[in-house]
C-alpha cells in the first residue's frame, strides 16, 4: 500500500534527524521540493480515469467503510437541511468551502449560480429541483452563494444591450437571468473599474435569484410560515472571505378596514 | 454572532422586503447592517400603529406567531454561526495550508474535466470521487440530465458551452447513482399526469430511458427497474451529448472523451465506462445508440 510505504520512509526520516539534528535544514529544502515536484507530477498526469479510481478508493477506505452505519441509513433515505444553489465554476464547490458531508445539502449547481423566474416550459430544471428539495425533502435553509471572477457574470456584464446573437447563445441567454443586476451595477456604480463591477454584479445577481426564488409559489408558501429561510453569500477565494446575508421576507396578517 | 432580525410588525398589509448583511472576514467583525424598505406614507404608518396595539392585545393566536418569530431568530444564529465554523474551517484547513495553490486558481481554472452529477445530498461529486478545487468543473441537476441539443430545458446547456469551449475540459463524466428519486419519479409517472409539476416536465427529459427500460425489464421488481433505468439514462445523456455539434467535433477529433459512472451507495461501488466513439459510429449499438469500452467496477 502506497501510505505504508510512504509511513516506513518517513519514519527512516525521522529516525535519522534525531540523531543528526543539524540535517534538519537540508531535509527541510529537500522535501519542499519533493512536494512540489510530486504536485506537479499530480496535475500533468492525464490518465483521467485513473484520478477518478484512486479519488473513489480513498473515499470508500477513508470515509465509507469507517462511518459504515451512517452511511447505510443515508442509503435509505436522505433528509438534507440545506438547498444549495452555487456555480459549477470547478474552484467553488459547496462541499469544500462549507464541508457539507454526504446528505447534509441537497445541490445545484449551474453557470452563474442562477435561479430563474418560475417559468414550467424554459427553466424546469431548476424548477424541478427547488420543487424536490422544498416539497419532498422539506429542507429548511436555501442558499445561494455567487463567487469572485465568475466566467459567467463577467459574461453577463459584458453583453452589449443591442448584439446579435453569438456563438455563446447558450451562455448568454441563460446568464441574461441576471440582466436587471448587470443594468443596477451599470447604473450606480460607474466609477468603478471592471473587475469591482464584476464582484458587485455577482452580490446583485445572488439578490436577483433570492427574489426569483419568491416566485415559487410552493417556497413562498413555507417562508411566510417560518419554515424556510433565504440566504445569499458570496465567496472570494481571492481574498479568503465569505459573506452571508438572508432574504427577510413576511405578510403580515390582513387587517379588514370595515 | 447576533443577527438582528425585526420583529416588529410592520405596518402594512403589503409585503416589505428586508435585506441585511454581515460580513465574515478572519477578524471577524461585523461591520454593516443595510436595510432597505418600501416606503411607506406616515399617514398611514399613524394608523398602523393603532392598529398594531390592537392587534397585538386581541388574540393568543397573535402572541404565538411572536413566539414562533423569536424561536426562529435563535435558529437564524445557530445557522450562521455553523456556516461560519464551516468556512473557517475550510479556510485554515485548505486555503490557507495551499496559498500558493489558491492563489493561481484565483486567476484561471484548468479543470480536464466537466462532470454532470445529481444534485442528491449524499453523491457529491467531490465527495465521492476526491475532486479539489479546481478539477472538476461541475453540473448539478435532478437525475443527472443531458437534454438534447436541438430542444428541452436550457440551464444545463450553457455549462456545456463554457466548459467544452471555453475551458476545453478534456474529459465529460456523466455519473448516475442508486435510489435516484428523479429516476424514481420518471418510472412512476402516469403518462398523462399533472403537466404543472415542475419535477414531471424535467425528468421527461429521461422518457427514452423509461421506455427502453419498461422493453426489456417490465418483469423486475420496481426497484431493479429503477436501476436498470438509472443506468440507461447515463448512456442516454452520453448519446445526447454527441448531438452537441461542438462535443461531437472534439470526440471526433480526439480531445474530448466522454465517460459514464455508475455510483451504488447500498454497497459502495463505482462502475465505470468510456464511449467508444468509433465503435459508435460503426453501428455497434448498445440498444442506447453507443457503444463502450473500458467498463470496469471498484
Amino acid at each position: 500500500m502506497a501510505t505504508d510505504a510512504y509511513e516506513a520512509a518517513i519514519k527512516g526520516l525521522k529516525d535519522l534527524l534525531s540523531k543528526k539534528a543539524d540535517l534538519g535544514n537540508v531535509a527541510a529544502e529537500k522535501i519542499k521540493e519533493l512536494t512540489q515536484e510530486l504536485k506537479e507530477l499530480d496535475s500533468s498526469n492525464s490518465d483521467a480515469v485513473e484520478r477518478i479510481k484512486s479519488g473513489f478508493t480513498h473515499f470508500k477506505t477513508q470515509k465509507y467503510l469507517k462511518d459504515s452505519a451512517r452511511f447505510n441509513d443515508l442509503a435509505k433515505g436522505q433528509s438534507p437541511k440545506f438547498l444549495v444553489f452555487a456555480c459549477s465554476d470547478s474552484r467553488v464547490c459547496p462541499s469544500h468551502i462549507l464541508n457539507f458531508q454526504p446528505g447534509e445539502a441537497f445541490v445545484v449547481r449551474n453557470i452563474a449560480n442562477m435561479v430563474p423566474p418560475f417559468d414550467q416550459k424554459r427553466h424546469s430544471g431548476v424548477g424541478a429541483a427547488v420543487e424536490y428539495a422544498v416539497v419532498h425533502l422539506k429542507v429548511e435553509n436555501i442558499l445561494v452563494i455567487g463567487h469572485s471572477r465568475c466566467g459567467g457574470i463577467k459574461g453577463l456584464m459584458s453583453i452589449e444591450d443591442d448584439a446579435a446573437p453569438t456563438k455563446s447563445d447558450f451562455i448568454e441567454n441563460w446568464v441574461k437571468i441576471g440582466a436587471s443586476a448587470r443594468n443596477k451595477i451599470k447604473e450606480e456604480h460607474q466609477g468603478l473599474d471592471d473587475e469591482a463591477k464584476c464582484t458587485e454584479c455577482e452580490k446583485e445577481a445572488v439578490n436577483v435569484s433570492l427574489g426569483n426564488l419568491l416566485s415559487y409559489p410552493f417556497v413562498r408558501a413555507e417562508v411566510v410560515k417560518n419554515t424556510l429561510a433565504i440566504r445569499g453569500a458570496h465567496y472570494n477565494f481571492v481574498k479568503g472571505t465569505f459573506d452571508l446575508w438572508e432574504l427577510d421576507f413576511k405578510t403580515t396578517p390582513a387587517y379588514a378596514f370595515s | 454572532m447576533a443577527s438582528h432580525l425585526p420583529i416588529s410588525y410592520d405596518p402594512s398589509s403589503s409585503t416589505s422586503l428586508h435585506t441585511q448583511q454581515l460580513i465574515f472576514c478572519s477578524s471577524d467583525k461585523v461591520k454593516d447592517f443595510e436595510k432597505a424598505q418600501l416606503r411607506i406614507p406616515s399617514s398611514f404608518r399613524r394608523k398602523a400603529a393603532n392598529l398594531q396595539t390592537m392587534a397585538s392585545g386581541k388574540t393568543p393566536g397573535l402572541t404565538q406567531e411572536a413566539n414562533d418569530f423569536t424561536s426562529g431568530e435563535n435558529n437564524t444564529d445557530d445557522v450562521f454561526d455553523d456556516m461560519k465554523q464551516r468556512f473557517l474551517a475550510f479556510k485554515k484547513l485548505n486555503y490557507m495550508d495551499n496559498l500558493e495553490h489558491f492563489k493561481k486558481l484565483a486567476d484561471a481554472q484548468a479543470p480536464k474535466f466537466l462532470v454532470i452529477a445529481c444534485a442528491d445530498s449524499r453523491v457529491c461529486p467531490s465527495a465521492v470521487l476526491g475532486f479539489q478545487p479546481g478539477e472538476a468543473f461541475t453540473v448539478r441537476n435532478i437525475a443527472n440530465l443531458v437534454p438534447s441539443y436541438e430542444s428541452g430545458p436550457t440551464e444545463t446547456k450553457a455549462a456545456l458551452q463554457f466548459s467544452v469551449n471555453t475551458l476545453e475540459v478534456e474529459n465529460i463524466l456523466v455519473v448516475g447513482h442508486s435510489r435516484c428519486g428523479g429516476i424514481q419519479a420518471l418510472m412512476s409517472m402516469e403518462d398523462e399526469g399533472d403537466s404543472r409539476s415542475f419535477i414531471r416536465n424535467w425528468v421527461i427529459v429521461g422518457k427514452k430511458a423509461k421506455e427502453s427500460t419498461k422493453a426489456v425489464a417490465s418483469n423486475l421488481h420496481f426497484d431493479h427497474q429503477c436501476q436498470h433505468c438509472e443506468k440507461t439514462s447515463i448512456n442516454h445523456s452520453l448519446e445526447r451529448l454527441l448531438g452537441y455539434p461542438w462535443i461531437e467535433e472534439k470526440v471526433r477529433n480526439g480531445s474530448l472523451s466522454l465517460h459514464g459512472g455508475y455510483y451504488d451507495f447500498v454497497n459502495c461501488t463505482f462502475e465505470k465506462w468510456t464511449v467508444d466513439y468509433e465503435g459508435s459510429r460503426g453501428g455497434k449499438k448498445e440498444g442506447s445508440g453507443i457503444a463502450v469500452k473500458n467498463r470496469s467496477v471498484w
